[in-house]
Parts: C-alpha cells; sequence; structure tokens
C-alpha cells in the first residue's frame, strides 16, 4: 500500500480517504480530526469534529457551544477505528490538549504531527514518539538558524529587565493559547510570586488552563488598574496590543515579545521589540530534525512553514520528502493577534 | 568582546536616541582602556583594518555547513553575519572558555597578514556565543548599522565629561585610536588635546524639506536661493603647512576623509580656507548627470584613465574659513560675498561658484524651479535636484537647525504601474517581500501585456509594507529562488503609484527605458490593474524630456 492511498494531501488539510476523515482542514467538512486548538488548525463550521477534550474545550471558548456539528472527545493513547483506518492521538507537547494523530491502515503507519515541540513545558504533555512509516511534520523553524536556547534564561533575562527598570512596566507579548501560560508558569518556577497581569484577551483561556489543573499563581486584569501602580509589573498581553492604544496606560512601558522569531534580530526590530525573549513553542532546526530521525520514518511530507529546506535536509539523509501546499497554515500568528486585539477593545 | 557585543546587541533593539546615548556613556565610564577607545572607533568608524570581504565568511560558512541550507537561511535572515552567527556549528564540549577582548581582535587585524585572517576570525567564531559572532563578523566586514551614527557615539562620549559633541568634533580628525588622550581629558585627567590636524571637518549645516504651503511664512526678502546640484556634498579644507607647502583635505558630508580618491581636486585646493560645496564631473564645462558621479565614486582605485574620463570639479556653495578666519558665525550673506572673493582669487577651472538665482517673489522662484533651463542653469538644468533657500542673515550651525535653510526639490513623476515580481529585502526588511518589480501595459503578441518597467524598495509606510507582504504571499502565482511572480491580471493584482526622478533610455530592459529613482508613492488598492498606464504614456514623457535636452543643445549651438 502507497501512503497516499491512506493519506491525500488537498489545498484545504490532508484528507483520509478510507476513513472518510480531514486532519486540521482549512475548508468545513464533514468529518474533521483536530490537532490542536489554534485558530489556523482548528476552525469552526465543521460536521464532526474528534479531539481531545481539552482541544475541544478550546475551540468552544474561541467560537461558542456551536462550533461543530457534533463533538467526540478522545484520550491520549486511545485507539479508534475510522472506516478502514485505525487512529489515536498522542501529544505534541505544543500546547494544552494539542496531540499529533497516526492512521494505520493495513502494515503502514503515517503520522501527521500538528504543531509540536519537543522541550519542555509545565503546561502540556511532553512530546511523545510515535515510530511511523510517514511522518507529516511542520516546519515552522526549518532552517539552521533557528535553534532555541533553554527557555528559563529568557525568563531570567526578563526578570533582569523587570529588576533594572522599577519603574517601568513590562508587556511581555505572546500568542493567547499556550505561550502566554507557559511564560506565566516559567516566571512562577523561577521564582517570581508577584501578581501578573493580563490583557483581557488573555483571561478566558488562562481561566481555562487554571481550570485544568495547572497552577498560575496571582493573576489580575490590567483593566481598571491605576497607571502608577503597574510600574515595575509584568502583564501578558497579545503582540499587536503593545502598539494599540491600550498600551498607553502602562508607565513607559518595555515592550518584549515570546516567540521564536525573536531569533532574528530584523523580526524583532521590525515589530518594534526592545526585549526579545526566544521562547517557542515550535520545535526548532536540531528538534525537527532530530524527530524526523527518531521516528524512523523514510518518508517526509512538511505542511508549513520553512518546508524547502526540511524537504532538503530530508532527502540529503535519503529519504523520501516533500513539502504539501496546504493553503492557510501558518499564518495563525498575524489572524489570531489581530482577531484577539479586536476581541479586547471591549476592554 | 564580550561587553562590545552587549552593546551593539542592546543597540540594535534601542530605538530613542536618548538610551542610546545612556547605553553608550554607561559603557565608555564602566569600561577600561583601551577597549573603550576601540569600541568608540568601531561606532565611529574610524578603524582602518583591512575589512574582511563578505565572499571570505562566505567560504567559512560553506566548508561548515551545507550550501543550500546556508543560502535558504541567509535569504530569510537578510543579513550575512547575523546567518553565520546563527548558523555557526559549536561543540559546547570543545568551547575554550577565553574569548578576545576588542582591543586584541583590533590590534591582531590591524597586523595580521590577508592568508591568516580565515583561520584566525574560524577560531574567534569557534569561542564566541551568537552575539559574539555577530558583533564580530559586523566588525571586521566593516558594517556595524547599529542606527548609532559617528556623531551621536562622539555626543555619547563627551557626556562622559559634560563636554558638547563639537568640542570632540573639532579635535578629532588629529586623535588616533583607542583615544586614551581624550578619556583622560573627559574625565578630568588632563588638559584638553591639543588639535593637531592643520585641516580638520567642520560639522555640516543640513536643510529641511520645503513645501509649497510653508513659503506663505516666509518673506522673500529674508532670502538668497541657488540651485541644488545632484552631486554629492564635500568639504574642501586647506592650509598652509610650512613655507610653500600646502595642505589639502576633501571630506564628505560626515566628515570622513575622502582626499585619497580625488588627486585632480585636491591639487586645486591652494588657497587656505574651507569651502563647503558640491562634487561634480564636468565634461566640457557641462555638469553631467549623478550616474556619472556614481561611477566614479564606486571606484576604489583611482587610475590615470579614470582621473581623465571622470574629472572631478567643486561647486562652491559656503565659505567656512578664509585664511586662518573663521566665517562660521558671520551672516550667510556676508560668507557668500567672501566666497566670490575667494573662488576669483583662486582661480582654479576645477572650482566655481555655486550661481544663484534672482528672486524678488515666490512666484518668480516657483517659475525658476519648474524650468531651471530658463533661470539661468542653462544646458545643467538636467542636474539641477532644485533649489535651495538660506536665510541671508543665518550663521553656519551644525546640524539640521529648522528655519535657516531649506531644501525644495523638483516635483517628481508619477505613473501607476502593478506590480509583477517581489523579493525579499535585507537588514530591517529582511523576510518582508520589499523589493518590488513593477510593469506597465504594452501591446503583446496576444494581446495587451504587463513589461517591466522598474525596481522600488523603499517609499512605503511599515505598515504599507506589510500589506503588500501579505499581498504577495497570498497572491504567489511563481517563485524563482527569493523572488516571487505575483498574480499581474487585467482584474487581478497591485496598482503601485510611482514616483520617478527622470527616464532614460535602456537597452537592458526590455521596455526601453529606465527610471531613475523609482519609489513607491501610493498603494493604489482601490485600482483594477488593468487601469494602469500604459508604456506609451512613459514614452511621451520619455520624448518631452529629450525635447526639451534638444532645445538646450540648439540654443548652445546659435549662441556659439
Amino acid at each position: 500500500m502507497r501512503p497516499e492511498d491512506i493519506l491525500v494531501p488537498t489545498p484545504s488539510g490532508v484528507c483520509c480517504k478510507r476513513g472518510d476523515f480531514h486532519i486540521d482542514p482549512t475548508r468545513p467538512v464533514d468529518r474533521a480530526l483536530i490537532t490542536h486548538g489554534h485558530s489556523d488548525h482548528a476552525r469552526a463550521g465543521h460536521g464532526a469534529v474528534l479531539a481531545t477534550q481539552e482541544t475541544l474545550d478550546l475551540m468552544r471558548l474561541r467560537y461558542g457551544e456551536n462550533f461543530a456539528g457534533t463533538t467526540q472527545a478522545v484520550r491520549y493513547g486511545e485507539t479508534l477505528t475510522l472506516g478502514g483506518a485505525t487512529v489515536s492521538f498522542h501529544p505534541a507537547g505544543h500546547v494544552l490538549g494539542s496531540a499529533q494523530i497516526r492512521v494505520e491502515c493495513g502494515d503502514l503507519r503515517v503520522v501527521a504531527s500538528g504543531d509540536y515541540k519537543d522541550r519542555p513545558d509545565p503546561t502540556c504533555a511532553p512530546f511523545e514518539l510515535v515510530p511511523c512509516d510517514v511522518f507529516i511534520t511542520e516546519a515552522t523553524f526549518g532552517l539552521p538558524v533557528f535553534r532555541h536556547h533553554d527557555a528559563e534564561g529568557e525568563i531570567a533575562k526578563l526578570l533582569r529587565s523587570v529588576a533594572l527598570f522599577p519603574e517601568r512596566a513590562h508587556l511581555v507579548g505572546a500568542y493567547s493559547l499556550g505561550k502566554a501560560q507557559r511564560v506565566i508558569a516559567l516566571l512562577r518556577r523561577a521564582g517570581y510570586n508577584a501578581p501578573i497581569y493580563l490583557h483581557g484577551a488573555m483571561d478566558s483561556i488562562t481561566r481555562y488552563y487554571q481550570s485544568r489543573g495547572i497552577e498560575l499563581g496571582e493573576l489580575r486584569l490590567v483593566r481598571g488598574t491605576d497607571k502608577a501602580a503597574l510600574a515595575g509589573t509584568i502583564t501578558i498581553c497579545p503582540p499587536t496590543a503593545m502598539k494599540d492604544l491600550w498600551a498607553r496606560r502602562f508607565p513607559d512601558p518595555v515592550a518584549a515579545f515570546a516567540s521564536g522569531w525573536m531569533r532574528v534580530r530584523a523580526r524583532a526590530r521590525q515589530g518594534g521589540i526592545e526585549l526579545p525573549l526566544v521562547i517557542s513553542d515550535h520545535a526548532d532546526w536540531d528538534g525537527l530534525t532530530a524527530t524526523i530521525t527518531a521516528t524512523g520514518a523514510s518518508e517526509i511530507w512538511v505542511t508549513h512553514g520553512q518546508e524547502d529546506a526540511l524537504v532538503h535536509w530530508s532527502q540529503s539523509r535519503g529519504l523520501k520528502a516533500q513539502p504539501l501546499d496546504i493553503v492557510g497554515y501558518g499564518d495563525e500568528d498575524d489572524e489570531e493577534a489581530v482577531a484577539e486585539a479586536t476581541e479586547s477593545d471591549a476592554e | 568582546m564580550n561587553r562590545f557585543a552587549e552593546l551593539l546587541d542592546r543597540l540594535t533593539y534601542e530605538q530613542s536616541r536618548n538610551n542610546k546615548l545612556r547605553l553608550m556613556t554607561d559603557y565608555f565610564r564602566r569600561i577600561e582602556d583601551p577597549e573603550r577607545g576601540f569600541a568608540l572607533a568601531a561606532l565611529t568608524g574610524s578603524l582602518s583594518f583591512q575589512h574582511a570581504k563578505a565572499g571570505m565568511i562566505r567560504a567559512l560558512i560553506a566548508e561548515r555547513t551545507d550550501p543550500v541550507l546556508f543560502a535558504l537561511s541567509y535569504d530569510y535572515v537578510g543579513d550575512l553575519s547575523e546567518t553565520v552567527a546563527l548558523m555557526w556549528p559549536i561543540d559546547p564540549s570543545q568551547r575554550p572558555n577565553a574569548t578576545p577582548s576588542l582591543a586584541e581582535v583590533v590590534e591582531t587585524l590591524s597586523t595580521l597578514g590577508k592568508a591568516q585572517l580565515p583561520a584566525r576570525l574560524a577560531r574567534w567564531l569557534d569561542v564566541l556565543d551568537e552575539t559574539g559572532r555577530w558583533a564580530l563578523l559586523k566588525l571586521v566586514t566593516g558594517g556595524l548599522r547599529v542606527g548609532v551614527s559617528a556623531r551621536l557615539a562622539k555626543t555619547a562620549a563627551a557626556a562622559l565629561g559634560d563636554k558638547d559633541v563639537h568640542d570632540i568634533e573639532v579635535l578629532w580628525p588629529g586623535l588616533i585610536p583607542p583615544y586614551t588622550d581624550l578619556f583622560a581629558w573627559l574625565e578630568g585627567r588632563t588638559e584638553k588635546p591639543a588639535p593637531r590636524h592643520a585641516v580638520p571637518f567642520r560639522p555640516a549645516m543640513l536643510a529641511h524639506a520645503l513645501e509649497e504651503t510653508d513659503l506663505a511664512g516666509l518673506a522673500p526678502a529674508d532670502f538668497i536661493a541657488e540651485w541644488k546640484w545632484d552631486g554629492t556634498r564635500v568639504q574642501a579644507v586647506a592650509a598652509d603647512d610650512g613655507p610653500e607647502k600646502m595642505q589639502a583635505r576633501l571630506y564628505s558630508r560626515t566628515g570622513e576623509d575622502i582626499s585619497k580618491s580625488f588627486p585632480d581636486l585636491i591639487e586645486s585646493l591652494r588657497l587656505p580656507g574651507a569651502i563647503d560645496g558640491e562634487l561634480l564631473i564636468l565634461r566640457e564645462g557641462r555638469v553631467q548627470s549623478f550616474n556619472v558621479l556614481q561611477q566614479r565614486l564606486n571606484r576604489k582605485t583611482v587610475t590615470g584613465k579614470l582621473l581623465e574620463e571622470f574629472p572631478a570639479h567643486l561647486r562652491a556653495y559656503d565659505l567656512l574659513v578664509d585664511g586662518d578666519e573663521d566665517l562660521r558665525e558671520r551672516p550667510f550673506a556676508e560668507r557668500r560675498t567672501r566666497l566670490e572673493a575667494f573662488v576669483k582669487r583662486l582661480n582654479d577651472p576645477r572650482v566655481d561658484l555655486s550661481p544663484l538665482i534672482p528672486f524678488t517673489t515666490w512666484d518668480e522662484l516657483i517659475a525658476a524651479r519648474a524650468d531651471p533651463a530658463s533661470a539661468g542653469a542653462g544646458p545643467d538644468a538636467d542636474a539641477v535636484e532644485g533649489v535651495m533657500l538660506k536665510r541671508r542673515d543665518a550663521p553656519y550651525v551644525p546640524g539640521r537647525p529648522k528655519g535657516p535653510w531649506w531644501k525644495w526639490k523638483r516635483d517628481p513623476m508619477i505613473a501607476d504601474a502593478v506590480l509583477m515580481y517581489a523579493q525579499r529585502g535585507h537588514g530591517k526588511r529582511s523576510s518582508f517581500y520589499s523589493d518590488y518589480t513593477f510593469g506597465v501595459w504594452t501591446a503583446g503578441e496576444n494581446g495587451d501585456e504587463l513589461v517591466p518597467v522598474g525596481k522600488a524598495y523603499f517609499g512605503f509606510t511599515d505598515q504599507e509594507l506589510r500589506e503588500i507582504d501579505r499581498f504577495v504571499r497570498r497572491n504567489t502565482v511563481d517563485r524563482f529562488g527569493p523572488v516571487r511572480e505575483v498574480v499581474h491580471e487585467a482584474d487581478q493584482g497591485l496598482v503601485l503609484e510611482v514616483a520617478f526622478e527622470g527616464l532614460a533610455r535602456s537597452t537592458r530592459h526590455k521596455s526601453g527605458l529606465a527610471m531613475r529613482f523609482p519609489r513607491i508613492n501610493r498603494l493604489r488598492w482601490d485600482k483594477p490593474p488593468r487601469e494602469a498606464d500604459r508604456l506609451e504614456t512613459l514614452e511621451k514623457m520619455l520624448q518631452s524630456i529629450e525635447q526639451r535636452a534638444g532645445r538646450q543643445n540648439q540654443m548652445e549651438l546659435v549662441v556659439k
């Protein structure tokens, strides 16, 4: 059996004809399997959705109760039979509830990674290596210039800056699902016990994380806080909010941004970032290449990001590799941020 | 090196001038000699070792990484030094703990033979961290580009001793890195170093751009007008250096000594004084276009042939020093009279006066600006970039004070063109598609087709850049390496309003013409591509330019 007999890449996502489902489709379909709750992977309007409980909850928070016709929750490691295919979900280490999806037909095993990272994250289950024949990988940071250091070091940099500028507020731009909560959890682990302030757009998702037992300490909404009282504090907000009128309520704010993109100076400067923090929820180059090797897959499909480099690397290692031109992944940063900023202006 | 790297790193992210000054002054205060002196030299571009060529850095990384991965990375990051610093493969277990100091790096570089440079550089790169590698590569390739001008770095040093930056500028040409005498004076430990340089650069005075609406608030009688020539601004300084000996220097607008590139002009500076003027290429008395001047500016080695083909000329605007008398406090009207006498005394074919534009009302000046040929610029009108307005009573003040000097450029030409290809930018714009090739309509074999007429990479705001970038990413129809072909059909595509300074015939372009200084004036999201301009329209513009030039040639013949 050929991999294409199991999964077919289409412009709107990977489709499994034998199981009659799509994985992370970018257009409404009858049956969708969703890897994680980020808006470019988890869209509203599908007939039936199969995902982890957390992913379903996060979709409900984002899109409302009627985001899909029907939903079904699946546990990590649980095996389901869909038509002629056997599927199971395995931790991807990306954000809370994120999963890789394993599809098996006959003797062929395909794993769709969604987004993943192989680094520790106190806010989600650690990445599980799933051996397979075909590995469908992301490539957000698929260039050898992307090597992320330990997030702890970046948090220490943030705390040094807070100590250095006690008269200024620190605004940390972070995506509201995953990154924001991870930064907070890392600050707590580094011994930072003061209240951490939140932009309104982060509120519901962060409370959801807390409800799932993730310890985030005392959190306060910025809304209504006196300007002077914000000196020396840390606020987590969507990246776009830093350039918004919203940011004027802070005393001489220091603009920080927690993202793997901060590894490249021009990206930080373009965004007017003074304190770049290289904290990523995606695997870096070493993580991508090590994972590809460890899966034992002989064929690699690359969904989005810097696919050219990763395809080249895989081929130079004697693996069969191809990019999948799926339209709509990877634009999430911009769109999500913009959507959040609009949501937040209810404040 | 690490502390210097940290300073550069922070400077690149800091936007505010004041905070940049604070960072640098703090560095000069904390760091000892000679380390801080070499840092000041690096920030002011005063280090004189043989710079490493980009090709050498590429060779180093090519030995260590896959060429395809390097090319893709460089394309993404957009900066060679940064790409190499980030990609440089490191074996952490092999890293020694001794990192070189900046002084060690600078001193080694100034003595090291070219053949030994690659191995030494590789050894340093092995021991430094990413920021250190980045700073080292910036230093050895000679382009720090951390948003700090030489003047700002000197201002930060001056702040160390509550001194005015002007004091440092005056001393500067006589100072040598690592400037221990300068720092000793700034810290109040010694007397001011004696200015050793007989022919120092005086910081230049610059003009603000004028809009036509500004004129209403200005009185014509207060101003003197002259042409703004399309060359490069220079300062020519000469002084007696012992009996019968003259020392002369030519400085760029920023104070860089460019004497070595212009020996022909240096010979002509035989009177002690300092002229502020425009460097031009004159052939048979006619000012050549900026393109011609650029061919000489780009040349590193000065050959006899170059001097003959591209004779340098100084067109004088202002006189800062006459003999040993400093005129900068005097009003412009008085300096101008002194300048006229000075140029007459000098009596050299390579140095002439920039003529004044007579006018009594703004309408007369507007007419002169619209048609310089008829207002005195004659056959050189094409080399006129606009007019300069200078207050009669204004002293010569370094920097860009608002009010005394105005520059008023000629109106650009405008055309609506369609975006065809986009390429990723470098530096600040890396990873954004910021270089745009655009075209206009012309009749082709299968009906109308777009033919490229130019390429522009500025003129738009950061917000517009993001919008175009998004458009490019979503409307790519083909890719060629770093270049993306963007949809450009009659009903689908993006119309760019392009402003440009001139048109010339070109055999290099399929369209047969080339734009001078094109930039994006506006985004016309509202305009369907089918309504963009046609090649015929540009042809007409070009013909009218040529007719004007032709008319002038004929007039000259008649006069002769």
